[in-house]
C-alpha cells in the first residue's frame, strides 16, 4: 500500500482515468490558496468567492489540454489570476493610468530632490501589532495598484512565488516582474507612509 | 551610486539579488544618506508587513457552495 501523499501530477492522471477522489483531493490542496489570491486581488469576499468557482470550473474544462509543460500549480494560478483580473475588469470602478500610477510611485523622489526630510516610520509600534484599521489601509492600497502591478505584487509578495514563476503565471519576463514589482512597492511604501506618519504625529 | 540609482535598485538589495560591489556602494551611501535609508528601511517594513497579513480564511459557506457548483457533493 502506498502511503506517501500523491503529487499533483499522479491526481492529475487518476482523474484521467476517472477517480472522483482524486479530484477532491486536488481541489482541498488548492481552494484555500486560490481563495486567498483572489480576496488580496479583489478585497471583497462576494468577488473572491466567485473567482474561486470560475476558477474551479476553467479547471475542469481545460484539465484535458493541460499538458504538463508548467507545473500544476503555476497552470492553476495562471487560471485564477486570469480570473481575477477578469473580475477586475468588469468592475465600474476606475482605475490609476499608468501615468497617474507613476506619478504617485515617483512623488517620493521629486519629495526628496526638493529638499523634503522623509519621515521614518519603520520603528512605529503600530506596525508590531497591525489593528484592524491598519489590515483595512493595506488591503485598500492593493486595491489602488493598477492590475498588472496588483497581480505580479499579490504574487510574488502575498502568496509568496519565486519571480520566474510569477513570469510564467503572467506571461511576462523576470525582468519585467522585477521592475513591476519595484514599483509596486514604493506605491505601496508611499501610501502605508500616510497611514503610519500620521499615526506617529497623533501620538 | 546617487540617490537615482539607489531608488531603483532597492528591491533587489532587499532581495538579496544586488550585486556584491553594488551592494557595498549602496551601503556606503545609506551610511550618510538619511533619506535613502528612510525609504530601504520603510520599504523592507511595508514588505514584511505584507508578508506578515494571514491567509484569509475560506469561509465553510463559500467552500461548500464551491464543492456544489463543481459537483464534488
Amino acid at each position: 500500500m502506498k502511503l506517501s501523499v500523491p503529487t499533483d501530477e499522479e491526481l492529475i492522471t487518476q482523474i484521467r482515468e476517472g477517480d472522483r477522489t482524486a479530484f477532491e483531493q486536488l481541489v482541498s490542496r488548492y481552494e484555500d490558496r486560490v481563495y486567498n489570491l483572489a480576496y488580496r486581488m479583489l478585497a471583497s469576499r462576494q468577488d473572491a468567492e466567485d473567482v474561486l468557482q470560475d476558477t474551479f470550473l476553467n479547471v475542469i474544462r481545460g484539465l484535458d489540454k493541460f499538458r504538463g509543460t508548467s507545473s500544476f500549480s503555476t497552470w492553476l494560478y495562471r487560471i485564477a489570476t486570469n480570473a481575477a483580473l477578469t473580475k477586475i475588469r468588469k468592475r465600474s470602478r476606475r482605475e490609476k493610468s499608468e501615468s497617474e500610477f507613476l506619478d504617485d510611485v515617483y512623488a517620493v523622489k521629486r519629495a526628496a530632490r526638493a529638499g523634503a526630510v522623509l519621515p521614518d516610520w519603520s520603528a512605529n509600534p503600530a506596525t508590531r501589532a497591525l489593528d484592524d484599521e491598519a489590515r483595512r489601509q493595506m488591503g485598500e492600497a492593493i486595491n489602488e495598484l493598477p492590475k498588472i502591478y496588483r497581480a505580479v505584487f499579490v504574487l510574488r509578495d502575498v502568496e509568496g512565488l519565486p519571480a520566474a514563476e510569477v513570469a510564467e503565471v503572467l506571461g511576462l519576463s523576470v525582468p519585467a516582474v522585477k521592475s513591476r514589482l519595484h514599483r509596486a512597492r514604493l506605491y505601496l511604501r508611499n501610501r502605508l507612509s500616510g497611514y503610519f506618519t500620521e499615526e506617529i504625529e497623533g501620538i | 551610486m546617487d540617490c537615482q540609482e539607489i531608488f531603483e535598485t532597492l528591491s533587489e538589495y532587499l532581495d538579496e539579488e544586488l550585486a556584491q560591489v553594488k551592494c557595498r556602494e549602496l551601503e556606503r551611501h545609506l551610511k550618510t544618506c538619511h533619506n535613502c535609508r528612510v525609504v530601504v528601511d520603510t520599504l523592507r517594513q511595508t514588505v514584511s508587513l505584507y508578508h506578515s497579513i494571514p491567509c484569509e480564511r475560506l469561509p465553510d459557506e463559500a467552500r461548500l457552495r464551491l464543492h456544489k457548483v463543481i459537483k464534488l457533493k
